[in-house]
């Protein structure tokens, strides 16, 4: 018996950025830094994420975004990418990725204030499930707003547990720490 | 401005928060969530969310991680539980309600749910 249910289908902002986290650890990534800026003046909301991971091969950085181009033997891209940019457009924005060995920018922009701009949900979830990947990159973490910032490291994290992060430690004070951290800061783009 | 002060600080949200860990599953005790673009869009996080907050909220601890895409996209969110001496098991579709029966009857009641299953791998260990 299937039974429906009252989950809703709201694409968030948050899970374009865990599907941009995937694909870096993917790309054999050490460090990956997310960078979340709202910018009030020229009404943006920026989502920048950079990683080390193998980047992409020379001149594919625009097919990307065709959802009709991945082949099955790569899972490094998929329908993640044209996904976001479809996102970002519909809100008056833009994506973009540039990769070179070494070094992969993913960038994203949404109209702050439009009235098609996805919510950004669940930041802290992407965060802290992207951090109990196996082998996942050290993650930097920066949100911006206002003049005000809160940024988070999780080798410092890893340094206060003693090791690897357990799912003990991101369900209990990892996900307290960047909830309080971030809490003060959300105000417009929840 | 809220930023990581010191090692010190953290340190001490963990000594506060943290439980001593009364029951370790038998060691090998592995969860995997599917978190590709289609176990995202599925639920997955939450899943995810939901796994960890049962271990923690039944001071149990397991190795939880996550896998890309495996070419079963539909029936995510999947989840796969691998314990030592034991098939591995896919469960299919679960969305963060179906966590704690299958933390419950699977890994600590032992007992597969076998509705659910959607795969299963004989690792040879039984």
């Amino acid at each position: 018996m299937t039974e429906p249910t009252a989950r809703a289908p709201v694409r968030e902002i948050s899970l374009h950025l865990l599907d941009l986290l995937e694909n870096a650890r993917n790309a054999g990534a050490q460090r990956v830094s997310v960078e979340v800026v709202e910018d009030g003046a020229a009404g943006l909301l920026e989502l920048l994420v950079d990683d080390d991971g193998r980047g992409l091969p020379a001149g594919r950085s625009e097919t990307v975004f065709d959802p009709f181009y991945t082949t099955r033997t790569t899972r490094r891209v998929g329908l993640g990418l044209p996904l976001l940019r479809a996102a970002a457009e519909r809100a008056g924005g833009r994506a973009e990725v540039t990769s070179a060995p070494g070094r992969t920018t993913v960038k994203a922009s949404f109209g702050l204030e439009h009235v098609d701009r996805a919510p950004m949900g669940d930041i802290v979830g992407t965060l802290v499930a992207f951090m109990l990947m196996e082998g996942a990159p050290r993650l930097t973490y920066r949100y911006a707003a206002s003049g005000d910032e809160f940024e988070f490291d999780s080798a410092l994290a890893e340094e206060a547990a003693g090791g690897e992060l357990t799912a003990t430690d991101v369900s209990g004070w990892v996900r307290d720490y960047l909830a309080a951290g971030m809490g003060a800061l959300r105000r417009s783009i929840s | 401005m809220p930023k990581i002060g010191s090692i010190e600080e953290l340190r001490a949200l963990k000594e506060r928060a943290q439980k001593d860990m009364k029951v370790r599953l038998g060691s090998g005790t592995r969860i995997t969530v599917g978190l590709g673009t289609c176990g995202i869009a599925a639920g997955a996080r939450e899943t995810m969310r939901a796994v960890v907050d049962e271990l923690a909220r039944r001071e149990m601890d397991a190795t939880v991680n996550t896998v890309g895409c495996i070419g079963m996209c539909f029936n995510e969110p999947l989840v796969d539980i691998e314990q030592a001496g034991s098939p591995r098991i896919t469960y299919g579709n679960v969305t963060a309600d179906r966590v704690p029966r299958i933390i419950e009857e699977h890994l600590v009641g032992g007992k597969v749910i076998e509705e659910w299953v959607v795969g299963r791998l004989d690792t040879g260990g039984n």
